[in-house]
């Protein structure tokens, strides 16, 4: 069966679109992380059994499975751990201009807690595992208390 | 600040195309061009499946065999819905129904083209469908019941 | 525990779009699978399905919906799902079902029709990220796969021609089965290399692509599997296993779910050299580097030595360790649950020595499948014995 089967109407077909909506409450700790955002902070959290700290915050240690402790401020900055270079959309779309995104591990968390970000401000032949970036924020009255209140990462030293 | 509720908002932006599959395909089909209901029949446990299937469920066999299954049937439930899928208040109340057709294994859901006190379980009701040339194929192209 | 034994197996075609709605794969599939293992459908004590996110289908409760073209209308009956894991994770549930006591015979039949989302089925997955940390970004879920992909590649300095040579052998595999979307008996590495770049490094001809269809086993308890056939498969080990949702706060370059999935099944099997017993692996393959990647997880090379083996042709289906002669989902073709067919179907056929044109020499003994899925977090294992 051919995609113009269905669009020509030569089989029978239903059509349909789920239209519930929905909102997620954040939870104690991603709340505060939002909150925090807001204010052009990143806050992890502290595991008082392993010393680990938690990057995103989360409200227990999912190893020692003990509630987590406080909440601690990080750096703005970090490593990025992995990239890609997308050239579709979320609808697998293609793109004019490429996404750039990575995982970044934040400074000042435990080693490899880290996070999805765009990078930005970058090129392609300059990215690289290993690579030290810091966060490009909104200005405070674009911020909302939302992840993409960090419009992206760039490298530091820029 | 932390005793702050925050809530995300989203929304599943997918949507649907379904076929109707092999034996949905024929059966719309015969609603659309003939105006008939077409099951399956399995001669090895002797029944018509209304909506058919390609495969009988009791046995497994596989179905080839089409019957028409006459256009009345007997009203076999009733609901009557006083609020629509979201909720909000209908200006009439509709009565929808399950309909057994003689000889037929199933049935089909739908409205009832009366007022919610004339209707009784048990009631011999027949099957209106939307003119000719507007059928498009789909289970609307079946308008309601309505009583013999 | 009782021994169990897949008897039968069977699977439709592998498309983009099929007219068939899941029940009705799931029917071709069972009845196929009933029709290889001489029972009919009232021989049968429980039913398990397996299918991926109901968002896919756009039918909520898709285990209730698809119960009666699975043959589990007035039985025992349920439905699994850990995501792409579900592949292998739905014939273990038959296989507790069997080994349990609870049913002599278990049909297990898994579907998939992604054809019904749109207007991609990345639409779909879309909903599979956080909600709160990830969706904001607007993420396709090809960018994970494609920073685990990096990961791998740069721990291991591995060149994308070594990783682009699993698309090759497998999609060429694919030409000999029957059921197979995306067969090329002359595809090369260049063709790989010069597809279209999607989420670099990942690039289309990397990537197995959305399909409809449906795959069916019959697994039974060992006096009547001895009973209907003579070419009983054993499963002697199944393991599985789940790491952390946060997949940010993990190394990517080793999937270590995998090998703690794959030790559990050698272990129940009493397989203490999987690389010397094992004659014959199917390993989950939605992405040419996930072979490799899961080669390593199930134990059966070093790390970062899989592309080493590929290049000198100890992966093709007449080298010492054939892995996936069926043509895997690079080639057959990625309807998630419904892989089955080409994981635990093909390993069941390969060791019956049913496996027609695909047939590795020498008949085999001992062959491993393993499914992987959920957010790249899930495994499952599946051992099995001539």
């Amino acid at each position: 069966m051919k995609a113009s089967d269905i669009e020509e109407g030569r089989v029978a077909t239903a059509q349909g679109r789920p239209e519930a909506k929905y909102a997620w409450s954040a939870g104690e700790s991603i709340g505060r992380f939002l909150a925090e955002l807001k204010e052009g902070r990143l806050v992890g959290r502290k595991c008082d059994k392993c010393g680990r700290i938690l990057f995103p915050p989360r409200s227990f240690c999912e190893e020692c499975f003990v509630r987590a402790g406080d909440f601690v401020t990080l750096k703005d900055s970090g490593t990025v751990e992995t990239y890609s270079i997308s050239y579709i959309d979320t609808d697998a779309r293609r793109l004019e201009e490429p996404i750039y995104v990575g995982v970044i591990s934040i400074d000042g968390a435990s080693e490899k807690m880290g996070f999805m970000h765009y990078l930005g401000e970058v090129k392609a032949d300059e990215l690289s595992i290993g690579l030290k970036v810091k966060a490009v924020w909104k200005s405070k009255a674009d911020r909302e208390g939302a992840i993409t209140d960090i419009r992206y990462f760039k490298p530091t030293g820029r | 600040m932390a005793d702050e509720v925050r809530r995300w908002r989203g929304d599943m932006e997918a949507y649907y195309i379904y076929t109707a599959g092999v034996a949905g395909d024929r059966f719309l089909r015969e609603i659309r061009d003939n105006g008939r209901l077409m099951g399956t029949y399995c001669p090895r446990c002797d029944v018509i499946y209304l909506p058919p299937r390609i495969y009988c469920e009791t046995c497994f066999s596989e179905l080839n065999e089409w019957e028409e299954v006459p256009n009345k049937g007997v009203i076999d439930a009733i609901t009557v819905a006083y609020v629509n899928d979201k909720g909000e208040r209908l200006p009439q109340p509709l009565v929808w129904a399950l309909v057994r057709f003689p000889g037929a294994r199933g049935g089909l859901v739908h409205f009832v083209s009366l007022p919610e006190e004339d209707v009784r379980e048990g009631m011999e009701v027949e099957v209106v469908y939307r003119r000719t040339g507007r059928r498009e194929a789909a289970i609307t192209d079946i308008l309601y019941f309505k009583p013999v | 525990m009782r021994r169990v034994a897949v008897i039968g197996a069977g699977m439709t075609l592998f498309r983009r779009r099929l007219l068939e709605t899941g029940k009705e794969m799931c029917y071709q599939a069972s009845q196929m699978a009933l029709a290889e293992a001489g029972i009919e459908l009232t021989d049968v004590d429980a039913v398990v399905t397996g299918s991926a996110p109901d968002a896919f289908d756009g039918v909520h409760m898709k285990g209730e919906y698809l119960s009666d073209g699975a043959g589990g209308v007035g039985r025992p009956y349920m439905r699994v799902f850990t995501g792409g894991g579900t592949g292998c994770f739905s014939a273990i549930a038959g296989w507790w079902h069997v080994a349990s006591g609870l049913a002599d015979i278990c049909l297990v039949v898994n579907e998939e029709k992604m054809s019904s989302c749109h207007p991609h089925p990345q639409t779909a997955f879309g909903h599979i990220w956080d909600p709160i940390l990830e969706r904001p970004l607007k993420p396709n879920l090809i960018w994970i796969f494609a920073m685990e992909m990096n990961r791998y590649m740069t721990a291991h300095n591995i060149k994308k021609e070594d990783i682009a040579r699993v698309a090759v052998k497998n999609k060429r595999n694919a030409v000999d089965h029957p059921c197979a979307q995306l067969a090329d008996p002359n595809i090369t590495v260049e063709d790989v290399l010069d597809s279209e770049v999607l989420a670099w490094p990942v690039q289309r001809l990397d990537i197995s692509p959305p399909s409809d269809g449906a795959s069916a086993l019959v697994l039974a308890s060992e006096d009547i599997a001895r009973r209907y056939s003579e070419t009983p498969v054993w499963i002697s080990g199944v393991g599985w296993c789940i790491d952390s949702t946060m997949w940010t706060n993990r190394d990517l370059y080793f999937p270590e779910y995998v090998a703690r999935a794959a030790k559990m099944a050698y272990g129940m099997a009493k397989v203490d050299d999987p690389r010397r017993d094992v004659d014959v692996v199917e390993p989950y393959d939605p992405f040419d580097y996930k072979e490799l990647h899961h080669l390593e997880g199930l134990l059966l090379c070093d790390k970062g030595e899989a592309p080493k083996l590929t290049r000198e042709g100890v992966t093709e289906r007449d080298g010492e360790l054939p892995t996936c002669p069926s043509g895997g989902l690079l080639g057959v073709g990625n309807p998630i649950a419904a892989t089955m067919g080409i994981k635990v179907g093909e390993i069941y056929w390969q060791l019956a020595g049913k496996a027609g044109k695909r047939q590795v020499p020498g008949s085999p003994q001992l062959g491993v499948c393993q499914a992987w899925g959920d957010l790249m977090q899930f495994s499952s294992v599946i051992v099995m014995r001539a």
